[in-house]
């Protein structure tokens, strides 16, 4: 059992402090979904916990079982358990996803033998061709290839805890079901503990929250149980900005 | 001794050698010498007599004119029709210190022809000598032409080159380069298409680290109506290295609905490495369809970050981009080309500590 813990997370993006207090617990298989209008902090929340360059935290803590990840280098906090599902992938032309895969494994001291297979099945799981992950990472991608070359990675991986930056953006329905089904069964198959930033309710259709949070300007200013992301479907943020 | 005795030099105020290291370069160290040459592959095809000269008409510059006059020629003769199977190797060892050695290379592909030609240079490190060598190809109608050069030159050898191709109708002539090695290692490439239809494509992979320099003035003359020219220039730059694009696309009057392309990529990996991107157009027709790119910068924060997320160390990360950068280029080798071979002497210069370990 793994625990990731914010605590009091203030930072700020050029100049401006858009995180102004964030606190979290999440727990080894717990998804926790972070709903909030855009320019609440959702995605700046996601880019400070991996180390982002350009942010700049100004207090508080990330802890993962008790080890400071705001120390650490982006790669290492990656090596320690955590993974960011990013809501645009960045293409790397030139490079492709399984020398990626193998240079992650190789850094985790988990070797690379079986991993081809490994990167089949796992693509094979998502309805993703196996052949994209020999192909420049994502470049010339549909939305969905992207979002199911990300969740590939995670199902190779093996992280304690997903980041998902808004997953379910810029992709059909049918990936969606497969990427979140996918993660769904990884809470359930390792223990995956999730954070799940997202402005729409239909990405609980297959992942199920066990704690809604709501962000506004920077802070979480209601948490409950998935009955607060219906009541969102029918008032809108209104009722919390 | 039959250099020739009163050498002008050029300086660094003419344009084309602005940027250059021509200053640094004193011949009276240089004595004439000579490369020792294996070539496999092309005796069904190599000639006796020397074709120098059938397609660089002028001399460009003193180099040029010093090859001319001192050169030793291997000419290739691929007669009407024939393709030759394979490729052809040609490899140069630079092993004498304190010579200048003046190689030159002439294809003459006649009609229909095909051949693909490896040319490479190796010399050691503790060589301070020059090269100057020349390439001549003459694409013959509906021809086709691949052509690799592979600079391996030592860090204390320098090169001064020229490569020239004419390319006639519906020729399709491929000039490559690899440039790793050599001091200051300097090429002049200009592809002249002077038929209606002839195709001509230009890549090259360099990278210099330490205090090499790379030096690379393209030249794409469009002479005849409906031709085209695609070229794609990769380098890198580490340490102090330097390096330089200067590149023209020139469209003449008569080479209506030509099409010609340019892009020139360069990045930096150090904080001392320099590199300068200058490309130009002079079009003297309308209806072409030209462009040119050209972009100078480090490896791309997003990019390293991508990759450092999923746990890719940062001097691991920045060496897969570097890869996939050079991917481009080595994609557009020709076939037969050592690829493994290039991609391993690559990764040694992204890791020169290996280098010394291996």
């Amino acid at each position: 059992m793994s625990t990731l813990e914010i605590k009091g997370l203030r930072a700020e993006v050029a100049g401006k402090e858009i995180l102004q207090g964030i606190d979290l617990v999440v727990k080894s298989g717990e998804v926790h979904a972070i709903m909030g209008p855009n320019g609440a902090g959702k995605s700046t929340l996601s880019a400070v916990i991996m180390g982002k360059p350009g942010y700049k935290v100004l207090a508080g803590s990330v802890t993962l079982d008790g080890v400071d990840m705001l120390a650490l280098p982006t790669w290492e906090r990656a090596i320690a358990g955590l993974h960011l599902v990013m809501q645009y992938p960045t293409e790397v032309p030139g490079v492709h996803a399984d020398q990626v895969m193998a240079e992650a494994l190789t850094a985790r001291h988990r070797g690379t033998e079986g991993m081809a297979a490994r990167i089949t099945q796992e693509a094979l799981r998502i309805n993703m061709d196996p052949e994209l992950v020999t192909r420049a990472l994502n470049v010339d991608l549909s939305g969905g290839e992207k979002k199911r070359n990300e969740t590939m990675q995670l199902g190779v991986l093996e992280p304690k805890f997903a980041i998902l930056d808004e997953l379910d953006s810029g992709l059909d329905i049918d990936a969606l079901r497969d990427c979140a089904r996918r993660v769904e069964a990884a809470t359930h198959e390792s223990n995956l503990g999730v954070l799940a930033i997202t402005h729409y309710v239909r990405l609980f259709e297959e992942l199920k929250p066990d704690v809604v949070h709501i962000m506004v300007s920077g802070r979480i200013v209601a948490s409950g149980g998935a009955e607060l992301a219906d009541q969102l479907e029918i008032d809108g943020y209104a009722a919390f900005v | 001794m039959n250099a020739t005795p009163a050498i002008v030099m050029p300086s660094t105020d003419e344009e084309i050698w602005r940027y250059s290291r021509i200053a640094e370069l004193d011949m009276s160290a240089y004595k004439h010498g000579h490369l020792r040459t294996e070539t496999v592959g092309a005796d069904s095809v190599r000639v006796t007599e020397s074709l120098a000269g059938i397609v660089m008409t002028s001399n460009p510059d003193i180099f040029a004119e010093l090859n001319g006059a001192n050169a030793d020629v291997i000419s290739l003769r691929i007669p009407k029709g024939v393709v030759v199977e394979g490729a052809i190797h040609i490899v140069h060892h630079l092993e004498a210190d304190g010579v200048v050695a003046y190689p030159r290379l002439v294809i003459d592909a006649e009609e229909n022809s095909e051949v693909t030609v490896i040319e490479t240079f190796i010399s050691n490190d503790n060589i301070h000598s020059l090269v100057v060598p020349v390439l001549e190809v003459r694409t013959g109608k509906s021809a086709r032409v691949s052509y690799l050069t592979i600079n391996q030159l030592g860090l204390n050898t320098w090169q001064i080159g020229h490569q020239q191709s004419a390319g006639h109708r519906d020729s399709t002539t491929r000039i490559a380069t690899v440039a790793l090695g050599g001091d200051y290692a300097r090429m002049r490439t200009e592809v002249r298409l002077v038929e209606q239809g002839a195709s001509a494509q230009q890549v090259a992979l360099y990278f210099a680290g330490g205090t090499q320099m790379h030096d690379f003035r393209t030249l794409q003359i469009h002479e005849a109506p409906r031709t085209h020219s695609d070229l794609l220039f990769k380098g890198a730059v580490r340490d102090t290295a330097r390096s330089v694009y200067t590149g023209l696309i020139h469209i003449k009057p008569n080479a209506a609905h030509s099409q010609a392309f340019q892009t020139n990529r360069n990045l930096t990996l150090s904080e001392g490495a320099w590199a300068e991107s200058v490309p130009n157009l002079e079009i003297e027709t309308n209806e072409v369809k030209c462009s040119h790119a050209s972009t100078v910068g480090s490896v791309d924060e997003e990019q390293k970050f991508y990759l450092e997320s999923r746990g890719v160390p940062p001097e691991i990360a920045e060496r897969l981009i570097v890869f996939g950068f050079f991917n481009e280029v080595i994609d557009r080798l020709p076939k037969f080309a050592d690829v493994e071979m290039l991609r391993t002497a690559v990764n040694h210069k992204l890791n020169p500590e290996n280098e010394v370990a291996s």
